[in-house]
């Protein structure tokens, strides 16, 4: 783990006790000692310690101005499918190898605003379209915590960076379960916001409806200072929601007395593993002893997440990945005249999951299928969102789950693509409902991390971090590796 | 439903993703392995359920017709794989074949 | 006299609905900031939205919504509080996204109509409108400039649209014509747009089918592409209409394909797209949450409409009097009607101002190649010359070489007049010295006319006007001829 929390590292950089460069030579080290690059855990698709060394020259230069942003001087990952403009954003897919992005995603200029350096663009499942960082164009990452195993995906990299102590805080991004999954693998916070609280400008489409910026932290606050940061309304994001943004840090400060959490019993099947069952139960127990109320709740249409999603994602990353043709920038592959060009160009650039997904996406929203697939989905959609919102109409605040049926599996363990997709069985409900979600450390298996998961309604993330931020504290050690 | 082979050429086709007739056939066998699993979606009655329009966002927000394009801080030369005064280049296109 | 061919087409009926696209007068792109302007160097008007870099997303110009929006109103539509956005999925190179932001299942107005004029029994003769929607347009392609490739502007790309899709309800290929020339009309009058088929802010594809009479069935269409001219899409109607009774007279039928007018030719030829393969798996716009209009809103835009050709045509026939001819020609564009106006009303004679409007001002701009609002005149100030040229005070001639120097260099009428000596002489004396030197000098032509050849009134006049320069009262000058020469 880290030595330095965000809040440490603000503190002690607005002080002059750490100084930018400084913390981005601990990081560099930390990377050496961790064994971070390709030939180990391969955490990075691409890092340039001259670049993050210019990150901290610019939040030296803020803190030298009276600068006291969030992030002043704490270093983040990216995943490479944010758009950043001095590191490349290529989503880990050789068809947009070399692309460097003429403009930045939002939620990097936030994170500059803050003071935050950014370092690093980290390793992913191409496209977000994977839960293993085994699927991408720079090769696997590995688990920090066991090296053996996968770290999770699609947010692979970010997860390990924070799990080997090289940042406090790293963005990743969400379509299923994507930061939580990961994060739980890896024994860390990963937090996925409500949709629209965080632009997804400059963020890679991989499924615009499911498709979400999120955060990991080291802790809780180190993940609600991160979101507190990235959130708020983006006007050139027209699914961004006009909301104000509490200070997700100050839920530490929150009771969980009298908090209502759901229990629902379909996150909890005969066949979930006992072990990650009895953490979970465990998790409850603790808040019941906060004085939280566990209620045992239904969402009915839990079970359908798993087809509704790989209906309507892979259908909108059918169209979202059509401009990766060649003509613009990117990949180019000649072939026989303006189509040979786009399939040479896009059968060479696209790796097996993503030209399967592309595929699948394909065939639902094409003449004669499009009603029984994804009108048919996007209907069952509708009743998984209608669960949420009954179920936190009728009083709970936060429900509390299992964050995946496993924990880190071996690299190379899982070939089928719909048992991989099993991953995100417990996760890809928030996704669909657009209800903020996120994962903590509970507990260990056979030494390795069980993420719990809480959910809340649209917008309630402040309950949310209230919840995590009790659990963490009573938890403690015993939570982590 | 079945995915054919000829089903699989076709949407290959439609995405402009040129595939191997070995690899056609695998895509086949793992599509229709995927959407058995979506078959339990017919086993929900959705009569007269909205369907989902994105998530949890209401209404289209509108920007003022006022011209302030978002920047490129590189130009389109930096990034074009192939550019001419200006023009992106593709290989020859008859002037009307449109989409095929 | 029918020969057998012709006889044989009579046994077809021509069915046409017609597909138009409109530019709309935005200042900026539809989705992104860009400026929407013409004459740019290759891509200089293009961002991460509009060349589709990864991560980019769109955002709707609100002033497109609004014109789409009386574009709308104005063809009689029901304008939709809701409608959303789709996802039109083909790969071609100047559409950078592969796939055009459109509207597809619930466009943003549905069921209006254009009146082209009345049935045999005086009924409205009415086209209907299935539906308007709003898109975006896609960059050029330019296939000639370089050998072997073709070059990409996305200078237009994402610039916004209006597609305009009529109802099946065109007989004949001028029934095109005039629903044409009368959508672009409105169209016009809205201000939406500046509908110029030459230059590209009105496109127009017609969908031709032909069937039996009696049959209610519609044919199998073909979709004539590249019109260039509303004259030319009534060429084109007619030539694949006798193309397709040719085949279904020899037994056969039509395939159903995209075919291309060649104006040069005057032919149609199919084009080489594969049917059938069209397949745009729209879905809904998952980037842009559906677009909501208030009734208020929509109710404030329709209070905001101006007055539209339909009604200012039927208030000019009845409030000036004047024929459904001068009419038409007057309510051509708002600017005209509104400039006619100008005159009639500062002026208070209908049937003078429309003449001078039609007459000279129109042959005048003709001349130039311009349009009304180039007219250098005021309608006020030409209300005041014609208000001398109805009181007398110049004469009608005199009238004209007024307004040409008012058109330049210009000034007021009335001290052009004076200056140059153009006021209208009534003085019996001066006009009696006048007449009695022409008749002094044609004494031949004074006799015969006094004989009862009266259609010498006219040379004689002539002549004595030529002593005035102009300037004598023909009326006047008439009467005391007549008095004079009076048996």
């Amino acid at each position: 783990m880290s030595a330095l929390s965000a809040a440490a590292l603000r503190d002690q950089t607005i002080s002059g006790d750490a100084s930018p460069a400084e913390t981005v030579d601990a990081a560099v080290a930390r990377c050496a000692a961790v064994g971070a690059g390709r030939e180990r855990l391969n955490v990075f698709a691409w890092a340039d310690d001259a670049d993050a060394r210019d990150h901290a020259a610019l939040a030296l230069r803020q803190r030298d101005q009276g600068g006291t942003g969030l992030l002043l001087g704490v270093p983040v990952a990216i995943k490479d499918n944010i758009a950043t403009l001095t590191l490349p954003t290529t989503c880990g897919s050789n068809i947009l190898a070399g692309y460097v992005s003429p403009y930045e995603a939002t939620v990097v200029t936030k994170l500059r605003a803050a003071g935050a350096i950014p370092f690093g663009k980290t390793n992913m499942d191409e496209f977000a379209m994977g839960s293993s960082t085994e699927h991408s164009a720079y090769g696997p990452t590995r688990n920090p915590l066991a090296p053996d195993r996968v770290p999770g995906g699609s947010s692979g990299g970010s997860a390990a960076a924070v799990a080997a102590g090289i940042v406090p805080v790293a963005l990743g991004s969400e379509t299923g379960g994507s930061v939580r999954q990961p994060a739980s693998f890896c024994g860390i916070v990963g937090v996925k916001p409500s949709y629209g609280r965080v632009s997804r400008f400059g963020l890679v489409a991989f499924a615009s409806s499911l498709d979400h910026v999120g955060v990991f932290g080291a802790t809780v606050d180190d993940a609600a200072r991160g979101l507190r940061v990235i959130a708020g309304h983006d006007p050139r994001d027209a699914t961004s929601v006009d909301a104000p943004v509490p200070d997700y840090h100050g839920a530490h400060e929150q009771s969980v007395k009298g908090l209502v959490i759901g229990r629902p019993r379909e996150y909890f099947p005969d066949s979930l593993d006992p072990r990650i069952r009895e953490r979970c139960d465990a998790a409850l127990e603790r808040l019941r002893e906060l004085g939280a109320e566990v209620r045992d709740v239904s969402l009915p249409h839990t079970s359908m997440a798993i087809p509704v999603y790989y209906i309507v994602a892979p259908a909108e990353a059918s169209a979202n990945l059509s401009r990766f043709d060649g003509v613009r920038y990117g990949m180019r592959v000649e072939g026989e005249g303006l189509r040979g060009m786009y399939e040479a160009t896009r059968s060479r650039g696209f790796g097996p999951e993503v030209t399967r997904r592309i595929l699948l996406g394909t065939y639902v929203l094409s003449a004669g299928y499009y009603d029984a697939y994804y009108r048919k989905a996007q209907q069952v959609r509708t009743l998984i969102g209608r669960d949420f919102t009954d179920v936190f109409a009728s009083g709970v605040d936060v429900l509390f789950t299992p964050t995946a049926p496993t924990t880190a599996f071996p690299i190379g363990a899982i070939s089928d693509p719909y048992e991989m997709y099993m991953s995100d069985i417990f996760t890809a409900t928030a996704n669909l409902a657009g209800v903020p979600a996120m994962s903590q450390p509970i507990g260990l298996v056979d030494g390795l991390p069980v993420g719990g998961q809480f959910m809340a309604a649209h917008l309630g993330e402040m309950k949310m971090f209230a919840a995590a931020y009790a659990l963490e504290r009573a938890l403690g050690s015993e939570a982590r590796a | 439903m079945s995915i054919t082979l000829e089903d699989v050429r076709h949407i290959a086709s439609l995405a402009r993703l040129g595939l191997s007739e070995q690899r056609a056939e695998s895509v086949a066998t793992e599509l229709n392995t995927i959407l058995s699993h979506m078959d339990a979606l017919s086993t929900v009655n959705t009569e007269g359920v909205a369907e989902a329009v994105g998530s949890g966002v209401r209404t289209m927000p509108l920007r003022d017709d006022a011209s302030a394009p978002i920047p490129l801080v590189r130009p389109l030369e930096s990034f074009a794989p192939s550019l001419r005064d200006g023009l992106l280049l593709v290989p020859r296109l008859s002037s009307h074949e449109t989409v095929e | 006299m029918t020969t057998s061919a012709e006889g044989l087409r009579d046994e077809w009926e021509l069915v046409v609905g017609l597909e138009v696209h409109v530019q709309l007068k935005t200042r900026t792109k539809a989705f992104c900031s860009c400026s929407a302007a013409f004459g740019a160097p290759p891509n200089a008007n293009t961002c991460p939205v509009c060349l589709a870099l990864p991560g980019a997303l769109p955002v709707l110009n609100a002033h497109a919504v609004e014109l789409a929006t009386l574009a709308s109103l104005a063809l009689g539509c029901t304008v939709h509080e809701t409608s959303v956005f789709a996802r039109k999925n083909y790969f071609y190179p100047d559409s950078p996204k592969g796939y055009q932001i459109s509207q597809f299942d619930k466009p943003l107005a549905t069921d209006g109509f254009v009146e082209i004029g009345t049935h045999a029994d005086g009924t409205p003769l009415r086209i209907g409108i299935t539906r308007v929607h709003m898109e975006e347009d896609a960059g050029k392609s330019i296939h000639d400039r370089y050998p072997g490739v073709t070059a990409i502007d996305l200078n237009r790309s994402g610039t916004p649209l209006v597609e305009i899709v009529s109802e099946p309800d065109m007989r004949t290929a001028a029934q095109a014509g005039t629903y044409l020339r009368l959508l672009k009309q409105i169209l016009e009058y809205v201000d939406v747009s500046d509908v110029s088929m030459e230059e590209g802010s009105l496109r127009v594809d017609a969908n031709v089918s032909a069937r039996r009479w009696g049959e209610t069935t519609l044919g199998t269409k073909t979709e004539v592409k590249n019109l260039n001219s509303f004259s030319g899409v009534e060429r084109a109607i007619e030539v694949e209409f006798t193309r397709q009774v040719a085949i279904l007279n020899a037994g056969g039928t039509i395939a159903q394909q995209t075919m291309l007018w060649d104006a040069n030719a005057s032919e149609v030829r199919p084009s080489r797209t594969k049917e059938g393969s069209h397949d745009y798996r729209y879905f809904p716009e998952p980037d842009l949450p559906p677009l909501v209009l208030t009734a208020d809103w929509i109710a404030a835009r329709r209070a905001a409409l101006p007055e539209l050709p339909a009604a200012r045509r039927a208030r000019f026939i009845a409030e000036y009097a004047l024929s459904e001819y001068d009419v038409d020609v007057l309510i051509s564009t708002s600017a005209l009607a509104d400039y006619f106006e100008s005159v009639a009303r500062a002026h208070g004679g209908a049937k003078s101002a429309a003449n001078w409007v039609m007459g000279e001002v129109l042959s005048y701009l003709k001349s130039r190649g311009e349009g009304i609002s180039d007219f250098p005149v005021t309608g006020a100030d030409l209300g005041r010359l014609l208000d001398l040229v109805r009181d007398g005070v110049i004469s009608h001639t005199a009238g004209k070489q007024v307004l040409q120097i008012m058109i330049a260099p210009g000034g007021n009428p009335a001290e052009i007049a004076e200056r140059e000596g153009l006021i209208q002489v009534d003085d019996a004396a001066q006009l009696g010295e006048w007449l009695e030197d022409v008749i002094r000098e044609m004494p031949d032509e004074s006799e015969r006319y006094r004989g009862g050849e009266k259609r010498l009134q006219g040379v004689l006049i002539g002549a004595a006007m030529k002593k005035s320069k102009g300037r004598a009262d023909p009326r006047k000058l008439s009467q005391m001829l007549a008095a004079r020469l009076a048996l």
